[in-house]
Formats: structure tokens, sequence, C-alpha cells
């Protein structure tokens, strides 16, 4: 459930088909660079209510789906 | 009660054009990166010339253009976050050197909404009755206070100086102007002042002066803000976002418009953009793209412009304008 509403995000804010991204896909390999990625994780912290800090250890989907199953209210 | 109705514009910036490749020799950047996270290509960068020459300069231009005479001005507003002294105030500067002997004068600090601020001082002082002639300048010069070690920051800025003269008028003008701050997020977006060093306290003089930021944190705050204000000014006038004609948004970065022009529905089209040429003049942003809107021929009477802004302090602010110049 997670990581299809993660896969709804990441495919909006960078124009890609949700095909694309499973678990293991780095941003990097979608060519995301750093504001790409602001504006997943700003669309994430909004969505789950949270506060990611360090978006710099950010590097694929799992990390992003973790973050959200050990920090969601 | 009178409106204020914009009646002239003008602008002006150093000579000294700096592009992405330039700044690659400086600091460690490339053409492709800035452009690709910013949209900006080049900026103007003083060799010399001062907030104040800048804003003399811009100032001269728009009266021209309003067809008066200094003279003719009982009030300058100016807005910046780069002043030549923290006094006089850079209008006052101004003010003797173009000979504006009735105007009153004070400068504005808003950061990169200071021109927004400055028009709900207009509007507020011409609708009152209290001036009649009002000369408003958003002017900086920040490449003096950019850290030129920090690749994040140095590349985004550049300087220049922008001016508007509002008069007291039967038809209308400055139609909304909101403005606001979230004080709670000030440090997110900071340029010390000076060390306090007296005989009785010494401050650490290396943090002072220079520009620093949570780019992560304003980018998100940007790119919120925008559509939020557009939407207000929208509703409180009863328009459709398709009786705007522009959309004058603060200069910040290309990829903050786009999210924004994304969040609200409508097409890049009605954004006016020209950071590539400039990068982020701070407050004098957007009467710059007035006046090179003017002279482009791309605003006729009657026509709804939006313009709207954001930045340190953070201050953030809109206004709906009517152009009948």
């Amino acid at each position: 459930m997670i990581l299809e509403k993660v896969k709804g995000i990441i495919s909006e804010q960078l124009n890609i088909s949700p095909e694309e991204i499973n678990m293991d896909t780095a941003f990097e390999d979608l060519g995301a660079d750093s504001l790409d990625l602001f504006q997943v994780v700003s669309e994430i912290e909004d969505q789950w209510n949270i506060r990611i800090d360090e978006v710099e250890k950010i590097k694929t989907v799992s990390d992003v789906v973790n973050f959200i199953e050990n920090n969601k209210q | 009660m009178k409106k204020a109705k914009i009646s002239g514009v003008g602008c002006y910036y150093p000579d000294n054009i700096v592009t992405n490749d330039d700044l690659a020799k400086i600091v460690d950047t490339s053409d492709e990166w800035i452009h690709k996270r910013t949209g900006i290509r080049k900026r103007r960068l003083s060799t010399g010339e001062n907030t104040s020459d800048l804003a003399v300069m811009a100032a001269k231009n728009a009266i021209k253009n309003a067809g008066l005479i200094p003279e003719d001005i009982d009030l300058i507003v100016l807005a910046t976050t780069s002043p030549d002294f923290l006094t006089p105030s850079t209008a006052a500067i101004v003010q003797g050197r173009i000979g504006a002997k009735n105007a009153a004068c004070f400068d504005i600090l808003a950061a990169c909404s200071g021109f927004i601020y400055g028009l709900k001082i207009v509007k507020s002082f011409i609708e009152s009755g209290a001036y009649k002639k009002v000369l408003i300048i958003g002017a900086e010069v920040l490449s003096k206070i950019l850290d030129w070690n920090d690749r994040n920051t140095c590349v985004l800025f550049g300087d220049g100086a922008g001016a508007a003269v509002f008069e007291a008028a039967e038809e209308s003008g400055i139609e909304t102007v909101n403005i606001g701050t979230y004080g709670d997020k000030a440090d997110l977006l900071i340029c010390k002042s000076h060390p306090l060093n007296n005989p009785y306290y010494k401050e650490d003089m290396d943090t002072f002066g220079k520009i620093s930021m949570d780019g992560r944190e304003v980018y998100k705050f940007a790119t919120n803000i925008i559509p939020e204000q557009v939407n207000l000014i929208l509703k409180e006038n009863n328009l459709k976002i398709e009786d705007i004609k522009y959309i004058i948004p603060h200069q910040a970065n290309l990829r903050i418009i786009e999210t924004a022009a994304k969040k609200l529905n409508v097409s890049m089209d009605k954004f006016y953009v020209n950071l590539n040429e400039y990068g982020n003049t701070s407050a004098a942003c957007i009467p710059i793209c007035m006046d090179e809107m003017n002279r482009h021929g791309l605003l006729n009477n009657g026509d709804k412009i939006i313009t709207v802004a954001f930045g340190g302090g953070l201050t953030f602010g809109a206004a709906l304008i009517i152009w009948s110049k």
C-alpha cells in the first residue's frame, strides 16, 4: 500500500510510468537530481505528515518506503 | 477613492555579463549543473557600482517613462537587502542624486518580497490621500553579500534594479496586495549584519555579511506559497486564472515556477520569466520584469496581472495590478 502511493508520487513528480518503479529503483537511475528528490520528499512529508531530515541518505525507493514505515504515526 | 495607477516603469543593471561558464572558473560548478537545477544561464555582476548607483538609473528611467520630472515625486520607497549604508537609507541617496527634493524617503527590508511589500505601502499611502506620486524601487547589489566559496548560493543571484511610478488616479491600478511573514522560519535564509564588537563583548567575525540558505526548505516554501497566494488573490477578486494575462513570479528558480504552474494547473506561458538572463535579483526582479514586459509591448491597458514573491523572513506576498499606463 505504501509502495503503491510512493510509486504514484514518484511517477507524478518525475513524469515517468509507475511500471518503471520498484523497491530497488535508485532515484539516480530515474535521472532524478537533488531538486527532483526534494519534490518527492516534500510530497511524502505532506502525505504522511512526517519529516525526513537527511534527504541525502535517500537513495532508493526502498529507503523511502522503509522510512515511512518506521516513522508514520 | 483614488487608486494607485501605474504610470512608469524602468530598470537598470550593470554591463558586466557573467555566464555559468565564467562562474565555473571561480567555484566548482558547470553550466549544465546550474542550468538544469535553476534555469539560470547568466547574470549581471557589479564591477564597482553600488546599490544606489543602480537604483538612481532605474529611478530616472521610470520617472521619464511616466512623463514626470523628479520634483513631481512626493514619496520614494526603496526595497533592498543590500543597501549602501545602514544610514542614510538608499532611498535618501537616490532622492539627492536625482533631485527629487519634494519626496519623503525610506527603505524597506523584506528580502525578495520587498517590491510586493512596497506595493502595499504605495497602495495604502495613495488611497489614503497622503501621497500622490510615488516612486518605488527594488535595487540590489547582492554580489557583495554572496559567499563566493558556496557554490550552492553564489550561482543563484545577480545585481540589478527596477523601479515603478504610481500616481493617484480614478482609473484602476493596484487592486489587491497581500503580504505576510513566517518569522518562526527566519533562520532558513539569513545574512548577518555587524558583529557585536564593543568594549564588553567580542563576537566571531567569520559568519557575518554573507547569505546562507537552507535550499531545500526554502524551495518547499516557495513551491507552496506561489499557488496559495495566487489562488487567494483570485478568490478575493472573484476571478479565474483565465482572467489573468500574466503572472510575474519572483525570479528565484525556474523549477520553482514550473512546480507552481503545475500545482495551479496553468501553462508556463502565463508566467513571465527572465531569470535565465539575470538570475535572482531579489527585490529588483519584479520591477525589472514589468519594465521588460512594457518595453516588449506585452501589456495592454486593462490587462490583469498577478505578481507574487517569497523570500527571507520568510516573507511572501502577491498583488493584483490592472495595467493602465
